[in-house]
């Protein structure tokens, strides 16, 4: 390895630190302003979660990581998908149907429901995508649009389908029976929670999203319409159906997000079921740049903030919102360090081929250039 | 990043007969949208249609997606897609609180327009300085100003008397303009059920009763926006920067300098949005009052094809739907349904003679199912009438998105000296 090569390097792992550094400082200036304790609330978001916390993180990272592949396959064809949101609570809500009415028996039921599940995830993506090829609406109003119909359509169709549990007022479908649960496992005889089993799916579809993207004709095709679409289009490559099938595409992972809750934790589709990871995610695949490892790291950090926050209510009374300030910092950061760190990676390379083109005049050699 | 152009761009445009929107013209729309209500209100019975309650409803609602509209007018004229309007409107609000409760309404005016301006300026920032792409950035400054607010409003309002973690004690209101004089008779007439007529009298009737000084603060912005950008030299400069910052740097324009001020302003008109939210269209902050308001706002400019008449035009329909489904609710909703069949078999019968017949067939067949849908069911079910304005919103983009222009370089990140 080269010593700018080095250099480089250390920059593209500088820069996300960095980035953090300033996300905590500018995190403990809002504390300090606010009159909290600074020093109260990093230690305890700094310190060392127990086992139980650790499952939390693990299990909230796998939710996250889903809704962060799924807006970065969009990103990759320069789509942005910001209806995550409304297509992983609708898909949700139908795969709980689907679920509970147990027309098939054991993991037959749980297969046929995830596959309900991805369908109508892409489905509701592939309005949006529809649109933006056809009549080229953009799609990041069109999925905005979408995600508060889905909301609406979900209560109406939630109150048709619910089921009246005894002496509650919170409406939701009927259980899964429990032959279907995705089984979890626990991390030690003693930990009080089970990490959800979905975690695996999780990774075998970080897996498929690198193969697909990185690996495949279709994968560079979708990379060339999102770096250049006149380019892509000279080329032969069919721009609007791209859109339309990367949209499917997203869609159908989106549906997936809200399963490892839905057969590890809550067991059907409630009033309360957990909104607003669409857009988490998309914070979350911008921290990772598309990349499914850095996504990982992206979601278990923001996992890590999550529930390390919580008990600062209680301890500290401070309002654990806070780690939205430091999340929302982070992206932004985030973002800066990485073209910061660009240009001046540009900038390193410009000057290296000037050196070497001026060693080549002096040494009189041909003009070729290692980089 | 383009990704706000549409697809369908790098066509050529039909430059065939290029009709100039006039007053005339402007005037006799607004007539037949009269004439089309007038005529739904008799048809379907439902008064509610446009009663002098919903049209002061809708200017009440329609303003804070108007100012929100006007924010990202000012930001993507300048070549800034701003999405982080959102945000900005979500600080706003609270500075409308914070201000509003502890100093007094006005200072909740200025607090507001301050707070949104600041989530303007770090939009800014890092688009314009540090060439970031706009819609991360925007994506970034939503989240944190739900989460600045969030936190503020739990620090500032928990323990309050009235107030909470979640909302502030009520805010003294601004004063309103009524005038008796004229409102009692428009009132008069607007009762007697006639054609036209009594809709006319009752939108007199909605801009003279209980308005709203920040209303009318509201509206003259729209007309100052529209005299700033298109009829001074700082507005044709402001707007060069959204069509060719490269050309415009070449003339001795401070390209930065223009986007960061666009920018800030823009903020400032989101802010004031919220506040209108916090102070007018209720009396209190509350969390989750903008309810993606700033959204719809941005859906607004784009429909109004990033003009202040057309986005006026937009915030007003946005704003008539949702008034609909809060005061009528099902029933009232229920009676757009015939309007929005016969517009789009309208739509059909439109594109069928220009040719389009898969356009043609998708609306007509929509508008048909819409139809049956109206003379099947009494009332639409209340859950579904709050997708009333986000299925407007589409409908109208999907019809419309094809005739819009954005500005040329809108969205596309700018570096001093790019001008080569």
């Amino acid at each position: 390895m080269s010593d700018a090569r080095l250099k480089r390097v250390a920059l593209a792992i500088g820069a996300p630190a960095l980035a953090l550094i300033i996300a905590f400082a500018i995190t403990s200036l809002v504390l300090i302003l606010a009159g909290d304790s600074v020093i109260g609330v990093w230690q305890q978001i700094l310190s060392v979660p127990d086992v139980r916390g650790v499952t939390n993180i693990l299990n909230a990272a796998t939710v996250y990581y889903l809704s962060a592949v799924s807006v970065a396959i969009g990103f990759r064809m320069n789509l942005f998908n910001i209806g995550v949101d409304g297509q992983y609570r609708i898909a949700s809500f139908v795969a709980a149907i689907v679920a509970g009415e147990a027309w098939l028996p054991g993991y037959l039921n749980t297969l046929l429901a995830l596959v309900a599940a991805v369908l109508v995830g892409a489905l509701w993506a592939g309005i949006a995508g529809l649109l933006r090829a056809t009549r080229g609406v953009s799609e990041v109003i069109s999925t905005i649009m979408l995600n508060a119909i889905a909301t609406a359509v979900v209560a109406y169709l939630l109150r048709k389908a619910a089921v009246d549990a005894e002496g509650s007022n919170i409406t939701a479908t009927k259980d899964i029976p429990e032959g279907s649960w995705i089984p979890g496992f626990s991390l030690g005889s003693d930990a009080p929670n089970d990490v959800y089993g979905f975690i695996v799916v999780a990774v075998v579809v970080g897996f498929v999203y690198w193969l697909v993207i990185n690996r495949t004709r279709f994968g560079f095709d979708l990379r060339a319409s999102g770096a250049s679409e006149s380019a892509a289009i000279a080329s032969g490559i069919d721009v609007k159906r791209m859109v339309l099938v990367s949209m499917l595409l997203s869609g159908a992972v989106a549906g997936l997000v809200g399963m490892p809750i839905l057969f590890g934790d809550a067991h059907n589709y409630g009033s309360t079921f957990q909104s607003g990871l669409g857009f988490a995610g998309i914070a979350i695949a911008l921290l990772g740049r598309n990349h499914p490892v850095g996504i990982a790291l992206g979601a278990l950090l923001f996992a890590f903030l999550d529930e390390q926050a919580n008990p600062l209510q209680i301890l500290l009374d401070v309002s654990p919102d806070i780690v939205k300030i430091t999340q929302g910092v982070i992206v932004l950061t985030v973002v800066i360090a990485y073209e910061v760190v660009r240009r001046y990676g540009v900038r390193l390379e410009q000057s290296l081929v000037a050196s070497a083109l001026a060693d080549d005049d002096t040494d009189d050699k041909g003009a070729e250039v290692k980089v | 990043m383009s990704v706000m152009t549409s697809s369908a761009g790098g066509g050529t445009e039909a430059p065939a007969k290029k009709r100039r929107i006039t007053l005339p013209v402007v005037l006799l729309a607004i007539a037949g949208v009269f004439v089309l209500l007038s005529a739904l209100r008799i048809i379907t019975g439902v008064d509610e249609l446009s009663s002098s309650g919903t049209l002061r409803a809708t200017l009440v609602a329609a303003v804070p997606i108007g100012l929100a509209g006007l924010g990202g007018l000012w930001s993507e004229r300048a070549g800034v897609v701003n999405i982080g309007l959102e945000g900005m409107m979500i600080l706003g609000t609270f500075g409308a609180g914070y201000f509003g409760y502890f100093y007094g309404p006005w200072q909740g005016v200025l607090g507001a327009i301050l707070l949104g301006a600041i989530g303007g300026l770090l939009h800014a920032v890092a688009t314009v300085l540090f060439g970031v792409d706009h819609i991360v950035s925007g994506v970034a400054v939503n989240i944190i100003g739900l989460g600045a607010v969030q936190f503020l409003a739990a620090l500032t309002f928990s323990g309050v008397p009235g107030g909470g973690a979640t909302q502030s004690p009520g805010i003294d209101d601004l004063p309103a303009i009524t005038i008796a004089a004229i409102s009692d008779p428009l009132g008069d007439l607007e009762g007697r059920n006639w054609f036209v007529v009594s809709d006319v009298a009752a939108l007199l009737r909605a801009l003279v009763t209980d308005l709203s000084v920040l209303t009318l603060i509201a509206l003259s912005l729209f007309v100052l926006t529209y005299w700033v950008l298109w009829r001074t030299s700082f507005g044709l400069r402001l707007r060069s920067c959204g069509e060719s910052p490269a050309a415009a740097e070449s003339l001795g324009i401070n390209v930065i300098r223009y986007k960061l001020v666009a920018v800030i302003a823009s903020g400032a008109f989101a802010g004031l949005a919220g506040g209108f939210l916090a102070m007018v269209a209720s009396s209190s902050f509350r969390d989750g009052q903008t309810g993606g308001r700033g959204y719809i706002g941005l859906a607004a400019m784009i429909f109004g094809n990033w003009r202040p008449g057309g986005l006026l035009a937009g915030a007003g329909l946005f704003g008539y739907t949702d008034t609909l489904r809060l005061r009528g609710g099902g029933e009232t909703i229920h009676g757009l349904l015939l309007l929005v069949a016969v517009l789009l078999v309208l739509v059909a019968i439109w594109q069928l003679r220009r040719g389009h017949r898969i356009a043609a067939t998708v609306s007509g067949v929509l508008g048909v199912l819409i139809g049956v849908w109206f003379f099947l069911s009494e009332s639409v079910p209340d859950d579904l009438t709050g997708m009333t304005p986000y299925v407007t919103t589409l409908l109208v983009l999907a019809l419309a998105s094809q005739r819009l222009r954005m500005p040329a370089a809108d969205g596309k990140p700018y570096r001093k000296g790019s001008a080569g």
